[in-house]
Parts: structure tokens; C-alpha cells; sequence
């Protein structure tokens, strides 16, 4: 695979830059449901026009280039270390080129070594699969928008939120409003039901690989995800949180088993600047196609 | 809509005759701030000679700043940075120097809100992520100070902003527009649940 590293070079490159299309549209879809002359309006233009900027100027789309999760679905036999060490030396060239801020610090020391490589960044989820293709998804997920995350234990009495799928809906609601636009809003929420404090949090961030035009194929999970977006979107919280129509564009949500004794319920937000995109790479390791 | 423009000097009139919900576009020199320059001044540090912060404006961003050669910069990225983790610091910062604006995103809380009130100065909200759009109303950097002591995003960069576009979310007579969201948001959602 010697093509390896300068495809996930690009592959960080577009994903900093450019904005996947779903989002895209999403987001030009929530300017139009503004009124006009109003500061939501005006907050959502910005967004549009930035986002315009950095694809042709080819820079960060945010100076927050967030933390780095690299999703890999390959066939059985792939050289798994060589992969790591070739997505560690891609984003050390990456950060080099400007492509990502030195965004990366040891919690003890303080030190930023300006590489953005240490223990867990980037973070590399692999998974074989029997499939010959090998597919890269990656995810640059900001730092403020995480910072509004949550997780509930249900039950939560204060929120009347008991061991269901209403008071899953009372928890995930509860999230947006703590949020508010601290999270920079308009954004996208990821939630697992179930699963432990750590698996929880994984597959809730898996939900922003989904397309936002998607529809979830379980009946129950789709009605909670539309519901929990319609409902989001008459609290008047607004981009930025400056009030308006569009409080979050979209909502995702997974379920993984719990045991009987734990029910969480874990929200990550992603902010507006939603930045995931993939690649199809061939067995030298070229990109073959776009995912997104 | 059109924005008002504010320009410098920040006198504390312009301030005043601000309120909560208007856009403005901001014109003039503003100091870059985040937390090692905010806890440095709450606990009596001194600004480096140069510096006129007093009736001033501290806009809280970690800038990406390329440096050209010597004196010469150019910002690649410069969108503001949360605004919270300085609540502890910032209403005294505002008294010691009658600061006129703080530049930021997501808002502040009530100490800051009666500094505010107080000192005659607002919180202005820019649009978080704009990186490009926002580096684009930076016509120029005009000095860096601590950079050496606290790095590069952490230093106190003196930047000529242009039209720098922001929403007041806080003003000087002790409204926040992040109290009404809050309140009205969560008052809708009892309702919806
Ligand atoms: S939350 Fe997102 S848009 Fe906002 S500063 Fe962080 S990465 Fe950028």
C-alpha cells in the first residue's frame, strides 16, 4: 500500500476544507429557514460564507481542527500496525502543511509538541470485515462541541426521565438545552442508547458517519430521532444561540445492548462545522472514490 | 440588515447605546486574550509596555498567525474562542481597565454581566468556526506580546479589525441575550414534553 499515506494526507486535507455535501445542504437549508433582517440570519450567512472561503482557499474550515478519528473497514490480511504508522505520519504532514492545528496536548505536562501524534491522537478504529474493499471514514470533531456532550444514567428524576425510550427522549432533550449555542449551533446530535460510559460515547460519535438525509431502519429510533429534532427546533434556541428557527440539524441515534443494571444514554454534539468525509482505496492504497 | 458600526475609540456612550440583539461591526485596535493572559492580569501581573488596553477591547482568540519575517504577520484562522472558562477572571479585568468590549462566543455569566453594567462595557458574540471569514476583517497585526512566556494561540496579538462582524449578547444596562434564550428555551420545552 504505498500510496497509503499521501491518500489520508488528502483525505485530511478535503476534510478540513471542504464541507461533505448532506451537511452542506443542510446548512443552506437552515439559512433559508431564517427571516431575513434577523441576527440568526445574519450568523448563518457567515457560516455559508465561510464555508465558501475555505474550500477555495483550501484552509481549516474552523481554527479548531479537533480531535482526529480515523474509522477503517478492510479485509482480513491487511497489515493493521503498518496502517497506524502510516495514519500518524499522515497527520504529522498534514499539520505540517497547515492542513491541522497544532491541536494536540499532554494532559500532564502541558507540553504541545505541535505534531498532533501522542497516545490516542489520532484515534484509529479498525474493523475487519469480509468485504476486499478498504474504506477510510474520518471524523474531525471540535473541541467546544464536545465540551457540551452528556451522559445521563437513567433514571434521572429530576427530568422525570425513567428506563424508556420517553425518558431517553427527556434526557437527549435536556442535552440540547444545556447546550444551547455554547456548542456552536447549529449542530448534529449522536446518541447511543445503552451500551457502558465508554462504549456509549464511542457509537454515539459512529452516528455522524451516517448521512443526515438518512432515515435510522428501526421504526421505533427513527420516530425518536425525528421527534427529537422537530421538538429541538420550537425551543427558539437558534445558531449560536442567538434564538431562531434551526437549533440542530440533524439527530442520529444508535442503540447497543446495556446490561439490566445500567441505562445510559450518551449525546455528543457535533458542531456546525461538521467535518467527516471518506474514501474507497484501492489494494496500492490510491483513493478510488469518494464516500461522502 | 445593516449593522451599526462601532469604532474606536470605544468611548463609553457608543457602549451604552448598545443593547442586546443588535448587530454590530466592530472598527479598530483590540488585543487577542485567553486564559494564561486572563489569569496573569486577575492575579496583579502587568502588561508589557505598548500595551493600551485601558478603554479597550480583549477579543478572546487563539490565532493561527503566520509569521512572514521579522514584524511581519499574516492570520490564517481567527475565530473567537469560548468565552466561559474566563468568567472566573474577566469581571475584574473589566474594572482594572474599564474595558469597553469583550469579543468571544458563547457568553459569559453574571459577574461579567454586572462588571458590564457597572464599567460601561459589552460582550460581543462572533460566529464561532468562521475562521476564514473572521481572519478576513484582520486588515493587520500590529504587534505580539508574551508570545516567548505563554506560546503562540496564548499571546496577546494587537490586531487592526475592520468590520469585524459580532452580535451583542451582553450589554452594559445588565440584559443577556443568553439568560432570555436559556429561560424561554427552557420554558418551551416543559411545554413540549
Ligand atoms: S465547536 Fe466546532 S465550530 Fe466551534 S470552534 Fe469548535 S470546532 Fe470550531
Amino acid at each position: 500500500m504505498s500510496g497509503l499515506k499521501p491518500s489520508l494526507v488528502e483525505l485530511i486535507r478535503r476534510t478540513s476544507a471542504e464541507m461533505p455535501s448532506d451537511v452542506q445542504e443542510a446548512i443552506l437549508g437552515a439559512l433559508e429557514q431564517e427571516a431575513r433582517g434577523t441576527i440568526a440570519r445574519s450568523a448563518m450567512e457567515i457560516i455559508e460564507r465561510n464555508i465558501q472561503m475555505a474550500r477555495h482557499r483550501s484552509q481549516p474550515i474552523c481554527q479548531d481542527t479537533g480531535s482526529i478519528h480515523f474509522y477503517v473497514d478492510a479485509p482480513i490480511g491487511m497489515d493493521w500496525p503498518g496502517f497506524e504508522e502510516a495514519a500518524r505520519e499522515a497527520v504529522m504532514e498534514a499539520t505540517r502543511k497547515g492542513h491541522l492545528r497544532q491541536n494536540s496536548v499532554d494532559p500532564i505536562t502541558g507540553m504541545n509538541d505541535g505534531t498532533n501524534v501522542g497516545p490516542g491522537s489520532p484515534a484509529v478504529h479498525l474493523h475487519a470485515w469480509r468485504s476486499p474493499e478498504t474504506q477510510v471514514r474520518l471524523l474531525l470533531k471540535g473541541g467546544g462541541c464536545e465540551n457540551v456532550g452528556a451522559q445521563y444514567s437513567l433514571p434521572v428524576e429530576g427530568l422525570k426521565a425513567s428506563r424508556d425510550l420517553e425518558g431517553c427522549r427527556r434526557a437527549i432533550l435536556d442535552a440540547v438545552v444545556q447546550a444551547q449555542g455554547k456548542g456552536c449551533g447549529p449542530g448534529v446530535l449522536g446518541v447511543c442508547i445503552g451500551g457502558d460510559r465508554a462504549t456509549g460515547y464511542e457509537h454515539s460519535k459512529r452516528q455522524f458517519l451516517r448521512l443526515l438525509s438518512d432515515r435510522n431502519p428501526l421504526p421505533e429510533l427513527d420516530r425518536l430521532e425525528q421527534d427529537v429534532l422537530r421538538t429541538a427546533n420550537q425551543l427558539g434556541i437558534g445558531p449560536m444561540g442567538f434564538g431562531g428557527k434551526t437549533t440542530l440539524l440533524g439527530v442520529k441515534i444508535g442503540a447497543l445492548n446495556r446490561v439490566p443494571a445500567s441505562y445510559f444514554v450518551s449525546v455528543s454534539y457535533m458542531c456546525w462545522a461538521f467535518r467527516r468525509q471518506g474514501v474507497v482505496l484501492n489494494p496500492a492504497g490510491d483513493i478510488q472514490e469518494w464516500l461522502y | 440588515m445593516n449593522p451599526i458600526q462601532l469604532e474606536a475609540p470605544f468611548s463609553e456612550d457608543k457602549i451604552r447605546s448598545l443593547r442586546v440583539g443588535d448587530a454590530v461591526e466592530i472598527t479598530g485596535v483590540v488585543y487577542t486574550g485567553r486564559d494564561a493572559v486572563h489569569k496573569h492580569l486577575h492575579e496583579g501581573g502587568d502588561l508589557p509596555p505598548g500595551i493600551r488596553l485601558t478603554e479597550g477591547m480583549i477579543y478572546h482568540c487563539g490565532p493561527v498567525v503566520l509569521t512572514d519575517g521579522p514584524s511581519q504577520w499574516r492570520v490564517v484562522a481567527a475565530g473567537p474562542t469560548t468565552s466561559a472558562r474566563e468568567e472566573p477572571y474577566q469581571a475584574d479585568i473589566i474594572r482594572r481597565f474599564r474595558l469597553r468590549g469583550v469579543i468571544g462566543k458563547g457568553g459569559m455569566g453574571a459577574r461579567t454581566l454586572v462588571a458590564c453594567k457597572e464599567t460601561g462595557c459589552a460582550y460581543f458574540h462572533a460566529v464561532g468556526g468562521a475562521a476564514q471569514v473572521l481572519a478576513e476583517r484582520i486588515r493587520k497585526v500590529r504587534n505580539v506580546y508574551f508570545e516567548r512566556e505563554f506560546g503562540s494561540p496564548e499571546a496577546i496579538w494587537e490586531i487592526e479589525i475592520e468590520r469585524f462582524p459580532v452580535v451583542v449578547t451582553m450589554d452594559a444596562h445588565g440584559d443577556s441575550l443568553h439568560q432570555r434564550v436559556l429561560d424561554s428555551s427552557k420554558a418551551l420545552l416543559a411545554k413540549y414534553l
